[in-house]
């Protein structure tokens, strides 16, 4: 009935539909997997199940709270109200210290305790991570 | 002081230039049959005035005149003079100015060189070029001016970041930006041609040695901020699915569907509509990365003092030209009804529309994982991150078929073809399926998709090798680009599969020991330089194997600014890279030791260098 042009037209922009869909699905699908929260020490306390998943928690690093052995760094994350004990045996990054804004990804074994896969890097020193930032308020 | 005066009034007689060609264009457009060669001259003019400012910025860091701003915020007396020259670039302004710069030449060099081609068309693409070049003057000057001053004048700067005094980096912007804003050309001539209704055959091998331009830079520029990733972060990688080390992946991807699209066009003039917006997302993509990085949305060391005023001129700025160029493209494209044409599946034309398909894929994943925590953070102010995993699960499985076409699609003829050695192209999938099998078992890594992957990078690998010899140097440049392709797949997968790592913390004289490594902390050692002191560690590393190893990493202490930095020591050979690290913990004995082991470190940068390298024999190729 149609020309053979108007059914490859067709065809071809079902194909596009099809793969734009199967692509949609895929990628959120994956995102929802894979993505990372951010919570700040204050709202683990208030959370209500220790969830599996990975997460970050940022803050700042207590002052005198760096415990290092050979094996592994404790350290202690505190937003000033709240704050929580970070067990982490991995590389350190350069502006890791006492005082200084950090932000930590790994999981949570309770409301208190914190156990990280990575301490994320940054860049300089004046450099407070956004999330932190917001996480201590107007400080 | 008076550097700064003369870069500034340079700037100025840029912009004015810059909005009297439109002047000219106007004139010349309905005129004449020939170029006016005023316009070329001032084309000439404009770029020689950003030379002009350029070279009084690089001047006023050389003799670090600390009456300019921007000097005094990224700059110090005692930085060596290698790193005063970089640190021009090193921050928004100047690096603003680069972007400039190559602008100018870019559109300086397309007059010059473009012959053959409508003289409305070479007027048209430099209007549409000026009008982004006005556009970044008007910023430069309003928003990011490398000149201003302090009064009173500073005695000392504040120095630049150490992390940026590295020489891979001190490279790395301008050969990215000859790459990335190399785009722009693509954008403005295709508007023009758009306009025109031009777009044929002869204007695709036209465009075609510009976008080899852009995508060769590109692809060098990405690979030397890859190296300086690697040895300069600590991280002991290379790619981390950074938000920044994406948004320059985006346009290399659009650039490189587009570079495989314009072979369709100009052999076929067919698939114009989407020719024009590749080239149009190509530049666009940069645009955006630009505003996400220099905006402050994205935080990295690539973001420099945020200033939200900044961010919303770019954001306006890329909203201008995007409506301007789909309102060109609704307006004035007409696609071609009477040509008819079929695409068959067995075909070049059809695989490199599968080509297409992969390459948009891969390019909205990395888009939307960029994206999405941006967006998210705006409507619902949740923080959330898309770590490599993502990436990793949606882009790898889709290498696979995208490898196997990599091998066969190029041995299609035009229009209609045949394969024809059959029984080579499936002997070498049952040796590559064998050999893959083989070396993972060999090694107890035998997870299904590994095999599968490396079976079709290996393929990829034979055939293109097999077409190296027996081709005679028939398209020698997509030969190699391919053969580096699947080089770079293979390394990156074998040292994904056989890296090692041991993270410890070992105080001075201590020794680590497992049951392959063996891990002694020997002594420190301190030294002085001009800009920063050092602790030397010295580690000596000795393994089952028997291999003995002194590494010594640093730990640096910078003066200005004071910022401690490691230096990774890393050995490299041929098979492997042996990669130390360490960082003292505040107020503890403990030196915190990273050691990695990563083979093929070497070929993944080689790899790159040869896809580069395929992409340069097809620039310097005269037309067959």
């Amino acid at each position: 009935m149609y020309g053979r042009k108007v059914k490859l037209r067709f065809w071809f922009i079902v194909l596009i539909l099809i793969t734009l869909i199967l692509t949609t699905f895929l990628i959120l699908k994956s995102l929802e997997e894979n993505v990372i929260y951010f919570q700040s020490p204050t709202e683990i306390k208030s959370i209500a199940e220790i969830d599996k998943n990975k997460i970050r928690v940022g803050g700042m690093v207590k002052k005198n709270s760096i415990y290092i052995n050979s094996k592994e760094v404790n350290f202690i994350i505190t937003d000033f109200k709240n704050e929580i004990n970070v067990i982490y045996s991995g590389a350190v990054p350069n502006l890791f210290a006492e005082g200084k804004g950090v932000v930590v990804e790994g999981f949570l074994k309770d409301r208190n305790f914190f156990s990280a896969t990575k301490i994320l890097a940054k860049h300089d020193e004046n450099y407070m991570p956004p999330e932190v930032k917001e996480a201590l308020g107007e400080k | 002081m008076i550097y700064s005066l003369v870069g500034y009034y340079s700037l100025l007689l840029g912009l004015v230039i810059g909005l009297s060609l439109f002047y000219f264009s106007y004139k010349n457009f309905h005129n004449t049959k020939i170029l006016d060669t005023k316009i070329l001259s001032l084309t000439f003019l404009q770029l020689f005035f950003v030379v002009i400012s350029f070279l009084c910025l690089i001047l006023s860091f050389i003799f670090s005149d600390f009456s300019n701003e921007t000097v005094f915020n990224n700059s110090h007396s005692t930085k060596p003079l290698f790193y005063k020259i970089s640190g021009t670039w090193g921050n928004h302004e100047g690096s603003l100015l680069l972007w400039l710069f190559v602008l100018t030449l870019f559109i300086f060099l397309f007059l010059v060189k473009t012959k053959n081609q409508p003289v409305k068309y070479k007027i048209l693409t430099l209007v549409f070029q000026q009008i982004i070049i006005v556009g970044f003057f008007l910023f430069l000057i309003k928003t990011s001016n490398p000149f201003n001053y302090i009064f009173p004048i500073p005695i000392e700067g504040l120095g630049l970041n150490p992390i940026l005094q590295d020489p891979a980096l001190a490279i790395h912007p301008p050969i990215l930006y000859l790459g990335y804003v190399g785009s722009s050309i693509i954008f403005s001539s295709v508007l023009a041609a758009t306009s025109l209704n031009i777009i044929s055959n002869n204007w695709a091998l036209h465009i075609k040695k510009w976008i080899l331009i852009s995508w060769i830079f590109l692809t060098i520029g990405i690979l030397l901020g890859s190296i300086w990733a690697y040895y300069e972060l600590g991280w002991g990688g290379f790619w981390f699915w950074d938000p920044v080390e994406n948004i320059s992946l985006m346009p290399w991807l659009a650039l490189t569907t587009l570079l495989h699209c314009i072979l369709v066009l100009e052999k076929k003039s067919i698939l114009t509509s989407w020719v024009i917006i590749l080239s149009i997302a190509t530049f666009t993509l940069s645009m955006c990365g630009t505003f996400l990085v220099r905006s402050g949305i994205l935080n990295s060391v690539h973001t420099f003092a945020n200033d939200p005023e900044r961010g919303l001129f770019i954001l306006i700025f890329l909203f201008i030209l995007i409506f301007l160029s789909i309102l060109i493209f609704f307006f004035f494209h007409k696609d071609d009804q009477k040509k008819s044409y079929e695409i068959l599946f067995l075909s070049k034309e059809s695989s490199i529309l599968i080509n297409n398909w992969f390459m948009m894929y891969f390019l909205s994943v990395v888009l939307i994982g960029t994206v999405y925590p941006i967006f998210l953070d705006v409507i619902s102010s949740q923080k959330i991150s898309v770590g490599p995993p993502f990436y990793h699960k949606l882009i790898i499985p889709f290498l696979i078929p995208f490898l196997l076409m990599m091998a066969i699609g190029p041995k299609f003829k035009w229009i209609k073809s045949q394969l024809d050695d059959k029984i080579y192209l499936i002997s070498f999938l049952i040796i590559s399926i064998l050999l893959s099998f083989l070396i993972l078992k060999n090694f107890n890594q035998s997870i299904l998709i590994n095999t599968i992957l490396i079976s079709s990078a290996l393929y990829l690998f034979f055939i293109t090798l097999r077409d190296f010899f027996m081709k005679k140097y028939k398209n020698i440049s997509q030969n190699i680009a391919h053969f580096g392709f699947s080089l770079l797949i293979l390394s990156i997968l074998f040292n994904n599969l056989f890296s090692s790592e041991i993270i410890t913390n070992l105080k001075v004289g201590e020794t680590f020991e497992n049951s392959k490594t063996k891990i002694v902390f020997e002594s420190i050692d301190q030294k002085k330089e001009q800009n920063y002191n050092a602790i030397i560690a010295n580690f000596f590393i000795s393994n089952s194997k028997g291999e003995k190893e002194r590494l010594s990493p640093e730990l640096r202490i910078y003066n200005q600014p004071v910022i401690a930095t490691s230096e990774a020591d890393i050995k490299t050979t041929l098979m492997s890279d042996k990669f130390i690290v360490i960082n003292l913990v505040q107020n503890q004995d403990f030196f915190n030791v990273r050691y990695q082991v990563k083979p093929f470190m070497l070929w993944i940068w080689l790899s790159v260098i040869l896809i580069s390298f395929g992409g340069i024999i097809s620039f310097l190729q005269k037309r067959s």
